[in-house]
């Protein structure tokens, strides 16, 4: 009787992947395209990034605090965020504006809907959104740097100008910090893939939707070249790779984010044509993701027993 | 007395139209975009509102109640018409800064709600105190927001009035709350901010060693249960 046996509810086996793995895994795959951006940008654009997860982390701390909330500082999800913006702000902005943007996004986004989970809108998105309308000066300054000015691929593309892919995939242009690599975001996207962080579903049905469209609609018709630098230019890759995979503000059922992914490709799509400025991913992305509980409203999946009858 | 008293505290705090009961939505979003402009929409609705509840609260037992509503609107139209003619001939710039939200004053819900609600069944005086009431408390609430408004997304104050004030030059003007993002993320906060105070202020918390008899009870003084049950 010497032997006690531990007696528990299910379930009896559990991993260890948590959303501290998580949230690692995101930032190890997002450092190619972030460390490409300081390559590229000099020592300025580390600040930007540094700021902007730096206050990102304090804001979350200061907060749960403040409201004595337990603390998720170490969860990663904070840091995620602040490097997300950051590498979504142009190289050249003050430092004000990724502090600005942190305390935005993880204050009012994140935190005042609840914190981790419950937040409606990807919090990097929605304050990139935030700041570029309030600031579109500072954050539509892209020239000025030796050897590295003038328009983005996106922007010389729009205005009927021509780019080099080449370099749009490498990375050799302009554009903000952390998007200009395709090839970067691309490693780091294939990365979270293989280790199953995410799924295949939304970032390929993203792309391909939105090349449909462009091909489509676009007005040059399947020019691959056209197409091609649509698919590198701006910020698709960091996009569809990083954040409409977030998992608090995407769909829980396949079918819901195959919808979901579809839907972001013609948003994005749409803006990038028709919209006033070159770039549309992060309109697209938090317009999609306020209709996340719609689409998991439609794509509840059917309880077992009930599949045979009708309307479920 | 008491009961007019009762109906300005009753407009401006306890069913505040803007924060409370979140009625007249449609101007305390659009025109809040400086703290003249909210001031002067929400006088202007006052004006009318106290007014209207006067003229319906006389005429409560002559308006026949199945042409009830098709009455007031005749009344509040006649009004709004009055207004809208006396700040175009004496405040040109608000009239130009409001355009279209001062017709629509008209179908402003707070106008109607308090008809149908208690002018229609109150006496005249309650009924113009209601009125005061409701109508403070929807400026103090406009103003407020214009206030916050102008302050973040445009670095000044009451610009274009003599009690102009603007911030130092270093201040970068955040305009996403001039524009309409920013009415619904300050009226967000204001709100958030005032149920948060309320929450503090009915205390949840509950007293140590309290078995609901307050007879004996040394804290009986401070406890909160008691003050709200009084």
């Amino acid at each position: 009787m010497n032997e006690l046996w531990n007696v528990s509810s299910s379930p009896h086996v559990r991993g260890f992947i948590g959303t501290q793995n998580l949230m690692f895994d995101v930032a190890l795959a997002l450092m190619p395209a972030a460390a490409f951006g300081v390559y590229r940008f000099g020592p300025y654009a580390l600040c930007v990034l540094l700021v902007a997860v730096g206050f990102a982390l304090l804001t979350e701390y200061t907060y749960e605090v403040c409201v004595e909330k337990e603390n998720t500082l170490w969860d990663g999800s904070a840091l995620v965020t602040g490097l997300l913006l950051g590498m979504n702000l142009p190289p050249l902005v003050p430092l004000w504006i990724p502090m600005l943007g942190s305390i935005f996004a993880i204050l009012v986004v994140k935190q005042l809907f609840g914190g981790i989970g419950q937040n409606v809108v990807n919090p990097a998105m929605a304050a990139r959104c935030f700041l570029l309308i309030s600031f579109a000066e500072q954050m539509n300054h892209y020239s000025g740097m030796d050897g590295i000015s003038g328009a983005t691929p996106l922007e010389s593309l729009k205005s009927g100008g021509t780019v080099d892919l080449a370099a749009m995939f490498t990375g050799f242009t302009t554009g903000s910090i952390g998007e200009i690599s395709t090839l970067a975001l691309l490693a780091g996207g294939i990365y979270l893939l293989i280790k199953k962080v995410i799924d295949w579903v939304i970032p390929v049905m993203y792309l391909v939707s939105f090349t449909l469209f462009m091909a489509v609609f676009g007005g040059q018709g399947a020019d691959p070249y056209y197409l091609a630098a649509q698919l590198c230019g701006g910020g698709l890759m960091i996009g569809a790779w990083f954040m409409a995979t977030d998992y608090a503000t995407s769909p829980v059922t396949e079918k819901g984010r195959f919808l979901y992914a579809v839907f972001l490709g013609i948003l994005t799509g749409i803006f990038r044509l028709w919209g006033a400025s070159a770039g549309g991913v992060s309109y697209a992305l938090i317009t999609a993701n306020l209709l996340v509980p719609l689409i998991e409203k439609i794509t509840i999946p059917k309880a077992f027993g009930w599949e045979g009858q009708r309307n479920g | 007395m008491n009961g007019c008293l009762e109906r300005l505290y009753n407009g401006i705090v306890k069913e505040n139209p803007t924060f409370i009961l979140m009625l007249g939505m449609c101007p305390t979003l659009a025109v809040t975009t400086s703290a003249f402009n909210g001031l002067g929409m929400g006088l202007s609705t006052m004006a009318v509102l106290v007014v209207s509840n006067l003229i319906i609260s006389i005429l409560r037992n002559v308006i026949p109640d199945r042409v009830r509503i098709p009455a007031y609107i005749v009344i509040v139209a006649s009004l709004v018409t009055v207004v809208q003619l006396l700040i175009q001939a004496y405040i040109p710039e608000l009239y130009d800064a409001l355009g279209i939200y001062i017709p629509l004053i008209v179908v402003n819900c707070i106008i109607l709600g308090r008809a149908e609600a208690y002018a229609s069944k109150n006496p005249p005086l309650l009924a113009a105190f209601d009125g005061i009431g409701m109508g403070l408390g929807f400026s103090i609430a406009l103003a407020c927001m214009g206030f916050f408004r102008e302050l973040i997304g445009a670095g000044t104050v009451f610009s274009g009035t003599p009690f102009a004030y603007s911030l130092p030059e270093v201040y970068e003007p955040v305009s996403i709350f001039v524009l309409a993002p920013g009415a619904f993320l300050v009226l967000a906060l204001i709100i958030a901010f005032l149920n948060a105070m309320n929450i503090e202020n009915n205390g949840r918390k509950k007293v140590e060693g309290c078995d609901g008899a307050c007879g004996n009870c040394g804290k009986v003084e401070t406890c909160d249960k008691r003050r709200r049950s009084k």
